[in-house]
């Protein structure tokens, strides 16, 4: 059962992952990626490593597919004459792809992995996320500390490349507000009977 | 029959091999290119997470978790990159990439 469950997932990851780079669309990609990434997530679930699954679909569902999908549809690209190098590449890239997987296959047909029989997704706890987090705040704690200076150095980054100040739009000056003082804002006239503020200041120039 | 760690290994293979080649046959459009490295990052998170598994050790999934940080961080810089990029060119075609060069 576990097994036809496996084989069914596996599937559909590896057609949603062929579908990711090789749809026409670049929004359908980005929809099979989301697809493929769910996908693997029942994969993991299916061995017992509940937390990493549900991050994979809270970051990478929840997060980077809905960028990937923001800048797509932000950007207005004619997608038609990307697709102009498709040919050229195929039978290079082919090549390419099939000597690395022929490689993979060498190495995991030479590896002895049936030694490997110690099955535990959560060693030392009840559940996954209870080993996990058992070492996460203990032993890894600069690991994970240093995982949260890249997420922040990412979004300053982030901010800072795509941040622009467009001239023709009014902004809040908070300091000039601050600094306005009553000199400079109000003008007191002395006005004559009959004749408007403004007239009177040009007969003065 | 059971699942074992092989099955879960061919199955990154295969993942790891569709992003490279997705690289190498999306040259023009680099949105596409960024979702396969993406993949490759999920097929390496899963060789991670299944080796830690079978092995019962939890270290890989320590590991796969900051896997996870650095391709969200690679995406969101990436992206930023991309639109600043199509904000000076009008375009996004990567191949002719070569306003830095010296």
């Amino acid at each position: 059962m576990q097994l036809i469950a496996f084989y069914i997932l596996s599937t559909v990851v590896v057609l949603s992952a062929l579908f990711v780079i090789s749809s026409r669309n670049p929004v359908h990609s980005v929809l099979w990626l989301i697809l493929s990434f769910f996908t693997a997530a029942g994969l993991l679930v299916l061995i017992g490593a509940e937390f990493l699954a549900m991050l994979l679909v809270v970051v990478y569902v929840g997060a980077v597919a809905v960028l990937f999908l923001f800048v797509v549809m932000m950007l207005d690209v004619d997608f038609k004459q990307m697709r102009k190098g498709f040919a050229d590449y195929f039978v290079v890239g082919g090549m390419i792809g099939l000597a690395l997987l022929a490689e993979l296959a060498i190495i995991a047909t030479a590896a002895n992995t049936d030694q490997v029989r110690n099955f535990d997704p959560s060693p030392g706890a009840d559940t996954n996320a209870e080993a996990l987090s058992n070492v996460l705040y203990t032993d890894y704690l600069l690991l994970f500390q240093m995982a949260g200076i890249v997420l922040l150095v990412a979004m300053i980054g982030a901010i800072v490349l795509t941040l622009r100040h467009r001239p023709d739009v009014k902004r809040q000056n908070v300091g000039d507000q601050i600094a306005r003082r009553r000199e400079n804002a109000v003008e007191v006239l002395d006005v004559n009977p009959g004749q408007g503020a403004s007239i009177r200041k040009e007969n003065e120039k | 029959m059971e699942v074992t760690l092989g099955h879960y290994l061919g199955l990154s293979a295969i993942l790891f091999t569709i992003g490279v080649f997705g690289i190498f046959v999306n040259r023009k459009n680099i949105i596409v290119i960024l979702m396969a490295i993406e993949l490759i990052l999920l097929s390496v998170n899963i060789n991670l997470v299944a080796f830690s598994v079978f092995n019962g050790t939890i270290t890989g999934q320590v590991f796969a978790m900051l896997v996870l940080t650095v391709a969200a961080a690679e995406a969101a810089v990436g992206l930023a990159i991309l639109v600043v990029y199509f904000r000076n060119r009008g375009e996004i075609a990567v191949d002719d990439v070569n306003m830095m060069r010296g």
